[in-house]
């Protein structure tokens, strides 16, 4: 399988990287080269195997549901680009 | 008087119990060694200051009586393991000023044991890369020099910012094998999703153990892959990895993945006999093309452990070959999940727009460098609809059955599997940078099986190449059996001889 310059532009954008057009025909070069090379993977019988979902068998830890934390917001906002009175500031998302 | 920097982990902490010296001064010599060292480019932060007063706290525990396990021995941090106040942006621009306000377990096990902190060590963007240079601070330089470099030349390449000519330390802990090799920190943490412990201990000529998935936490540690990355040390020899390891490793309720098996001691496993354990060797890590010098490395170290009385068999993993492209799925795809919090709102580089989409396109674009951008791209179209199943639920049934090869295996009563630890010794910077990405992936031939099964490698020095390049084999361990990993990884250094690492040329 490979990608052409669309899927590339499409791609891109589904992962919120913004990518100049000059930049777009390596992209695919790239994207192609490296599916090339997971192409072997569609010789394998997979038939019946359970795909994996845990490396380690490990049963998941319960704990108590409580609050452990909290009212930390001044930590939470110090590494934040833009803040104001508490708040994360984004752009207006709401017409 | 001994050069304090060339003691090993476990000398420097025997003369600091004896306090036949003192933290502080082990801490100065450090320092010194990393500030004439900068031409390598092995730290992005230095925190003298703060070294200098946990070495301080460290002698007066040590008069006290009350030392840790790592009282006083000064190490190095991956740039990837959250430091509380301190610089921790796994060396990505997107990370840009990021200071987090708490700090990572394992580094947090570490201080509690005394251990003091030099700085933030080098490292490829992400951790993804074999050879360091997709940094956004630049590549890292190794400290062996190329076959027949002068240190004259040497020197005036490390003056460069592409560093171009001189050797790579690997991948993506190249600043920590760097380092620990040219002696800049008695040990450092590292971190291995594919490899990024193993191929640049092989590289510099030092010791390097990814453990079990599980061993140790990855709270506060950025993330890649989550079901493959995992916390290891790198050091100068297996004993200090021994002793780098259990203080790194355990249990951890931040991090479910976790293992709640209590940690064992490993430095009573170094020199622990050898005698009667059965070791494999996989006739599919034999490539097509792959040099003598490696074949014959391996057989050296088949040689040593049938010295030391274990039986070496030949044994099969049949989908060995699909590691690799099942690992670039996997790996990929978990991190454009992982790196999709990396917006411009909540921490890191922002770039303005009026608009949320752009504003997340924008930050990202310019936010991330080439390869972590190829493999979001990658883990994106994968996991997008119509191609999830083609693409990533085939990938993990592989990693299933590369599992399912390992454990008939060890239920075979095979103890360790031996292998070579990487095709070839240390390429040059710039040497495998090509738009064909797929070359440096290749580096990590021989390590990725050991992610995708989420088992323990050990990686020790065990000889030099015909261009006088440092060689590393690999073994690989039962889930939680790193202790034979450390009995069989000192018979190899025995066996080899510790390795002559390069007088400091760059300095």
């Amino acid at each position: 399988m490979s990608v052409d310059l669309t899927t590339v532009r499409r791609i891109a954008h589904l992962a919120r990287i913004a990518v100049s057009e000059a930049e777009i025909p390596h992209l695919q070069g790239e994207i192609n080269a490296i599916l090339k090379f997971v192409e072997a993977l569609g010789e394998v019988d997979v038939d019946g195997v359970e795909p994996m979902t845990s490396v380690i068998p490990m049963r998941l830890p319960m704990r108590e549901d409580v609050v452990a934390d909290g009212d930390i917001a001044p930590l939470v906002l110090a590494n934040a680009p833009l803040t104001e009175d508490g708040f994360f500031v984004v752009p207006k998302v709401i017409e | 008087m001994t050069d304090l920097t060339s003691l090993t982990l476990a000398e420097a902490r025997h003369r600091l119990k004896s306090r036949a010296i003192s933290s502080v001064e082990i801490t100065k010599a450090h320092l010194e060694a990393i500030e004439r060292s900068g031409g390598l480019n092995t730290f992005v932060e230095v925190t003298a200051d703060k070294a200098l007063q946990m070495a301080e706290a460290s002698d007066a525990r040590l008069a006290a009586k009350e030392a840790g396990p790592l009282e006083g021995l000064p190490i190095g941090v991956k740039d990837l393991y959250a430091t509380e106040g301190i610089h921790t942006q796994a060396c990505s621009h997107i990370l840009d000023g990021f200071k987090p306000r708490y700090e990572s377990t394992v580094t947090a096990n570490l201080w509690r044991n005394g251990a003091v902190m030099l700085g933030k060590l080098n490292m490829d963007e992400f951790a993804m890369g074999s050879s360091n240079e997709t940094s956004y601070y630049g590549p890292v330089a190794s400290p062996w020099l190329p076959p027949n470099w002068s240190r004259d030349r040497g020197r005036a390449a490390t003056l460069t910012s592409d560093k171009r000519g001189l050797l790579t330390p690997g991948g993506s802990s190249g600043g920590s094998s760097s380092a620990v090799a040219a002696r800049l920190c008695l040990a450092a943490t590292a971190s291995d999703t594919g490899g990024s412990i193993r191929q640049p201990a092989a590289f510099t000529g030092i010791v390097g153990v990814k453990p079990t998935y599980g061993r140790c936490s990855r709270y506060g540690m950025v993330a890649f892959a989550s079901s493959l990355d995992q916390a290891g040390p790198l050091a100068r020899t297996v004993r200090d990895a021994a002793i780098m390891l259990r203080s790194m490793a355990g249990p951890d309720p931040k991090d479910s993945t976790c293992s709640p098996t209590p940690v064992p001691d490993y430095e009573a496993a170094v020199g622990r006999s050898v005698r009667g354990m059965k070791i494999g060797v996989p006739k599919e890590y034999r490539l097509e093309g792959m040099s003598s010098e490696i074949d014959a490395l391996w057989a050296r170290g088949a040689e040593w452990l049938r010295a030391a009385g274990a039986s070496v068999i030949d044994v099969t993993l049949p989908h060995t070959p699909f590691a690799l492209p099942a690992y670039y799925i996997v790996a990929p795809a978990e991190a454009s999940s992982n790196l999709a919090r990396y917006d411009g709102v909540r921490y890191g580089l922002r770039e303005p727009s009026a608009d949320i989409t752009e504003l997340y396109e924008k930050t990202r674009g310019k936010g991330f460098g080439p390869e972590v951008r190829r493999r979001l791209m990658i883990g994106t179209y994968v996991l997008s609809a119509g191609y999830y199943d083609a693409y990533y639920v085939r990938a993990q049934k592989i990693r299933t059955l590369i599992k399912r090869d390992f454990e008939r295996v060890f239920a075979d009563g095979v103890d360790a599997i031996l292998t070579p630890a990487t095709p070839s010794a240390a390429f040059g910077i710039g040497e495998k940078v090509s738009d064909n990405p797929v070359e440096m992936y290749l580096n990590d031939v021989f390590t990725v099986t050991v992610n995708m099964a989420g088992l323990p490698g050990l990686v020790a020095p065990a000889g030099l190449s015909r261009d006088g390049l440092p060689l590393g084999l690999q073994l690989i361990g039962r889930p939680f059996d790193e202790e034979t990993l450390f009995a069989l990884g000192e018979t190899i250094e025995q066996s080899a001889g510790r390795m002559t690492l390069p007088e400091p040329w760059w300095a």
